[in-house]
């Protein structure tokens, strides 16, 4: 069973034992519109917390995404290189970006809970 | 990523309908606009292509310039033949400055039935300055500006039969043609034209009557509103410049690809600003000039993306970039030396330290399909 952390800039971190799966919130994909482009990290990557780990495009622009929290690239979602469109229709499951090996489990600690991102969401409108 | 109008966003006639279509408003050129529907811009994209989009363009200035001679006088401004439009037709044209730069890009049309009188069609960001520009060269013409008429363009195959159950006869015009109709005892004006493309229409119409209208093309099966993120990628497939990107104060008409609105006797004997760089690059070429470029790959190349060659030589700029949903593969438009700007030429746009291969395409991307009788 995972737990899941959010960011404020709308990552998550689905977190299984030291290993983390990162993504957009369902809110982050609605808000960027149809994706027609994932850039993703090289495995092996060494990400810094807040530090650029990939770059998805719409059709209108390009925004990156940061990574959670420090760790190192262990898999990379490939699938996305031919179905970007994935990340729409399933942000949180078949959409995912990428695998990172956390460095520090406590670093979670300093991210949102389900429970505190809506919460956090609900101020941003 | 949520914009939200700054308190000096001016709404259009339609901003009410928007609200309740669902739209995702952003400010835009001083105006609260509809960036996408709730169905997203790639579905809205494809929609115009294979049936019908309507599109809210009521922020595009209005106005019509009239007087003595007002087609003469609107040469010593521009380089198209306006003098030779026939009542009622439309043709595509760039305010100039002096040194030749495109002060904004402009459609002038001759008003059916009032030969003095030009109906002018000129982007939203530059209005302002348009009107005072026409106001200060031209004094000796009235330039009315149609503060309270909205225009509406819809767009695609389908439009002439969208367009045709409201407005009886307009399917009659052609392509950059012009006329007068009425609905509901309100004045039309109704030209055959558009920024997609395709086949299709622009309506002007009082504002009062502006929702009532485009919510009876909606009613149309084939009809969806189509907002400005999709605007922007159906223009783009037509190889069509969006005035402060892909044109501006930096580029003369010759550079920009653009000879072809220059008519013969103004390009012989001149009267426009800049008439002499842009002789000069019609008889020796520009040493820089807009191309369309294909991208391998699914990766976009865009604004400000700079382009190499193979070998890594830097020879040009992107100015547009994205996407091309209709293709399936990304596109862009921008400025390149000649020496590389011939179709078929293998370049690469760089974008974020990668080079990704392209390749020298004419455009339109997208094969027009204007309707021309």
């Amino acid at each position: 069973m995972s737990t899941i952390r959010y960011t404020k800039d709308h990552e998550y971190i689905a977190v299984d034992g030291d290993i983390g799966t990162v993504g957009i919130s369902d809110h982050a994909q609605h808000a960027l519109g149809d994706v027609v482009f994932v850039e993703l990290p090289a495995i092996g990557k060494k990400l810094a917390a807040g530090g650029e780990a990939a770059v998805v495009e719409s059709v209108k622009a390009a925004s990156e995404v940061y990574a959670p929290v420090a760790g190192e690239v262990v898999e990379v979602n490939a699938a996305l290189e031919d179905t970007p469109a994935t990340v729409n229709e399933d942000p949180l499951g078949a959409g995912w970006f990428m695998k990172i090996r956390i460095a520090d489990k406590g670093a979670l600690d300093g991210l949102m809970d389900e429970a505190a991102y809506k919460e956090f969401l609900k101020t941003l409108d | 990523m949520t914009a939200t109008p700054t308190e000096t966003s001016e709404l259009t006639p339609l901003h009410a309908l928007h609200l309740r279509l669902g739209a995702r408003m952003a400010p835009f050129a001083g105006y609260d606009m509809p960036i996408q529907y709730p169905t997203g811009v790639l579905t809205e994209h494809l929609h115009t292509r294979e049936k019908c989009g309507l599109f809210d363009v009521s922020h595009m200035g209005q106005a019509v310039l009239e007087g003595p001679n007002a087609a003469a006088r609107l040469e010593t401004l521009v380089p198209a033949d306006i003098v030779g439009l026939a009542p009622g037709r439309t043709r595509y044209t760039q305010f100039l400055a002096d040194d030749g730069g495109i002060l904004d890009d402009l459609m002038v049309t001759r008003l059916p039935g009032e030969p003095e009188s030009l109906y002018i069609v000129c982007n939203a960001s530059m209005k302002a300055q348009d009107f005072a520009l026409m106001r200060e060269k031209l004094p000796d013409l009235r330039l009315d500006v149609l503060e309270d008429r909205a225009l509406i363009a819809v767009q695609g195959p389908r439009a002439a039969d969208v367009v045709e159950g409201l407005i009886p006869g307009a399917q009659n015009l052609v392509f950059m043609q012009g006329g007068d109709f009425e609905w509901r005892d309100s004045p039309l004006f109704v030209t055959r034209s558009g920024y997609t493309g395709e086949d299709g229409f622009e309506i002007s119409l009082p504002a009062s009557q502006a929702e009532a209208f485009a919510e009876r093309l909606l009613a149309h099966p084939d009809c969806k509103p189509i907002g400005l993120g999709a605007r922007d990628s159906l223009r783009l497939e037509a190889g069509l410049c969006l005035y402060g990107h892909d044109i501006d104060t930096s580029t003369d008409p010759i550079e920009a690809a653009l000879q072809w609105s220059i008519g013969k006797r103004r390009r012989e004997n001149g009267g426009f600003p800049g008439v002499a760089r842009i002789q000069h690059a019609l008889k020796d070429g520009a040493a820089r000039v807009r191309i369309g470029l294909v991208l391998e790959g699914k990766q976009p190349a865009r604004e400000g993306a700079e382009i190499a060659t193979p070998g890594g030589e830097i020879v040009g700029k992107i100015t547009s970039g994205g996407p091309a949903p209709s293709l399936g593969k990304p596109v862009a438009m921008g400025y390149v030396a000649r020496e590389f700007s011939a179709a078929g030429t293998e370049l690469a746009a760089i974008v974020r330290g990668k080079a990704l291969p392209a390749r020298v395409t004419k455009t339109p991307f997208v094969p027009n399909r204007y309707f021309k009788g």
